[in-house]
């Protein structure tokens, strides 16, 4: 593969103003604990999509929220990746939501979801060529005119790769951040999944990305496949407690970044808050250890 | 055809091979990781509808629901983005689902739960007083001329079979053996404060708020409910709205455009 020499950045990234500290994914079998009880987090994280309804208790309750925590907006939808033109109908939802709750954050996804007039709801995967690193640029670009702030671009999880890539995925998000000036989202269980997905050194991967930009990291748990080969296929899920592993890369990943806001990621088989809050202890354990 | 036409269709079709131009770089066969995602496409759509519909798939069992709505998201994916608006069509696709016909009542409860789905989701509207509401309209003098303004969350809905009785039966523990779902009635679904509420109401109910919601005066939505039911009762239907904050306000009567 074809590997790009790196230009110093003209701009340093703007990296928005999420603490350095560990936050959660705000479900909402959790909003009234977290009124009732005013837990110490970081910050909450929420999947826009979710609040791109009226009116009811989702902006009720994320209204009040908001009123005590610092807030990123996470994106699921947006198809940054996608063959057609972005939505311009859900680029203004997104700018709406922005305008109402001012979230110190917005980060969406190196990946397609929308074909056609077809929402496939799955993130997924990308060739890395020219064309396709010129597209992703052009709507980041637009991305970010539109909202009037930079916006963080999260690293994939994959399980197979395309023959017309004539980037690796590291080069090809580097060259994203240069172009365009976006930050990064590093998802750390990406990273993970990925790697070993596709016989790479997850400390490598991480070290071929411009850290400089990383504006937050994400953990979440995988869940263990094999495939034909009887070889470990792991699929990000965000249905388990992070691995060992995981929290291992985190803690080498600190020591490079120094500390980064740190969101715990769960969507399925979603458990007690308590158990989500003792997860954001333990990656405060490591944040408070990261030299800046 | 585009990388993303072949991949989209092949997502969208279990039966289709992977497409061409993918490897794995342990030198694993594609297809067990193109898998991967197909995988992730239904059963993140299945789960959204099953999320949506709970009582629906209890109905019917779990099994019996996912593979129902596995051919319903093959056959109808979403358009949009925005999740908690997949489904719409749900409940007509089950109407015409003939392996689910021995449940005639099913489609209808569907329908109720996509109600509730939409009543939880609907806008929001300043509180307002009731009995100030009541009051404003006792004191008009051209009272029929009055368009009532129903909350945002209020949908109503005639079903052949109870279909109230069948959701709330599937509210709670027990009781099952008693319920008779042979006998029609109407569906009143609205959102007072957070709470999504359901009401059995009768068939003149439901035309008089489906009448209004059209934008029916009230001497016409009276009417309306009359010719459903002469056994509408005004005052009852409107206390029960009211009672519920679901009649937001009065407005005189308007000139429509033509």
């Amino acid at each position: 593969m074809m590997t790009l020499s790196l230009l110093p950045t003209v701009s340093p990234v703007q990296v928005p103003g999420l603490p350095y500290r560990a936050g959660l994914g705000l479900k909402n079998e959790h909003f009234k604990e977290v009124l009732d009880t005013s837990p110490d987090i970081g910050f909450f994280e929420v999947h826009a999509e979710n609040y791109m309804v009226a009116g009811g208790p989702f902006h009720h309750y994320l209204g009040l929220i908001r009123e005590r925590y610092p807030l990123s907006l996470h994106g699921v939808g947006l198809s940054i990746g996608g063959e057609g033109p972005l939505n311009r109908e859900h680029l203004g939802r997104l700018a709406a939501l922005i305008e109402r709750y001012q979230p110190h954050s917005f980060s969406e996804h190196l990946a397609w979801s929308s074909h056609g007039p077809v929402f496939l709801n799955d993130l997924l995967p990308l060739a890395y060529d020219a064309a396709t690193l010129s597209r992703v640029c052009e709507h980041v670009d637009q991305v970010q005119s539109t909202l009037k702030r930079p916006m963080l671009l999260e690293n994939p999880s994959t399980y197979l790769q395309f023959q017309r890539s004539t980037l690796d995925e590291t080069d090809f998000i580097s060259e994203i951040i240069r172009r365009t000036g976006c930050g990064l989202l590093l998802d750390v269980n990406n990273v993970y999944v990925s790697c070993i997905n596709h016989q790479r050194d997850p400390l490598a991967y991480v070290n071929a990305l411009p850290l400089r930009a990383v504006g937050e990291i994400h953990l979440a748990g995988f869940a263990e496949d094999t495939d034909n080969l009887g070889d470990r296929l792991l699929i990000d899920d965000h249905g388990a407690p992070i691995d060992s592993a995981v929290w291992q890369l985190y803690e080498q990943v600190l020591a490079l970044t120094g500390p980064v806001a740190t969101l715990i990621e769960r969507d399925n088989q979603v458990p007690a808050f308590s158990v989500l809050h003792a997860e954001a202890q333990h990656a405060e354990r490591y944040l408070s250890q990261a030299h800046p | 055809m585009s990388l993303h036409d072949d991949f989209a269709s092949a997502l969208l079709a279990p039966d289709q091979p992977c497409p061409d131009g993918l490897f794995s770089s342990n030198g694993a066969d594609p297809a067990s990781r193109f898998a991967v995602y197909r995988n992730n496409v239904h059963s993140s759509l299945i789960n959204a509808l099953a999320t949506a519909y709970p009582v629906t798939a209890q109905l019917v069992g779990d099994a019996f629901f996912r593979a129902m709505a596995g051919i319903f998201v093959q056959a109808y994916p979403p358009n949009s983005p925005l999740i908690s608006e997949y489904g719409s069509t749900f409940a007509d696709f089950i109407q015409g689902f003939e392996p689910a016909a021995s449940v005639p009542y099913l489609a209808d409860v569907a329908r109720l739960e996509c109600l509730r789905v939409s009543a939880y989701h609907a806008a929001d509207t300043p509180w307002v007083d009731s009995q100030a509401v009541l009051q404003q309209l006792q004191t008009q003098t051209n009272l029929g001329a009055q368009h009532l303004q129903l909350h945002p969350s209020v949908g109503a809905l005639n079903s052949a079979y109870a279909v109230v009785a069948v959701w709330a039966a599937h509210q709670t523990e027990g009781a099952l053996a008693t319920l008779d779902p042979w006998h029609a009635q109407g569906v009143l679904v609205l959102r007072q404060g957070l709470s999504v509420k359901v009401f059995a109401i009768d068939g003149g109910s439901v035309a008089f708020i489906n009448s209004l919601k059209h934008g029916s005066a009230l001497e016409m939505a009276v009417a309306d409910a009359l010719e459903a039911s002469a056994a509408f009762d005004l005052h009852q239907c409107l206390a029960l709205l009211i009672n519920h904050d679901a009649l937001t306000h009065s407005l005189p009567e308007q000139k429509v455009s033509p």
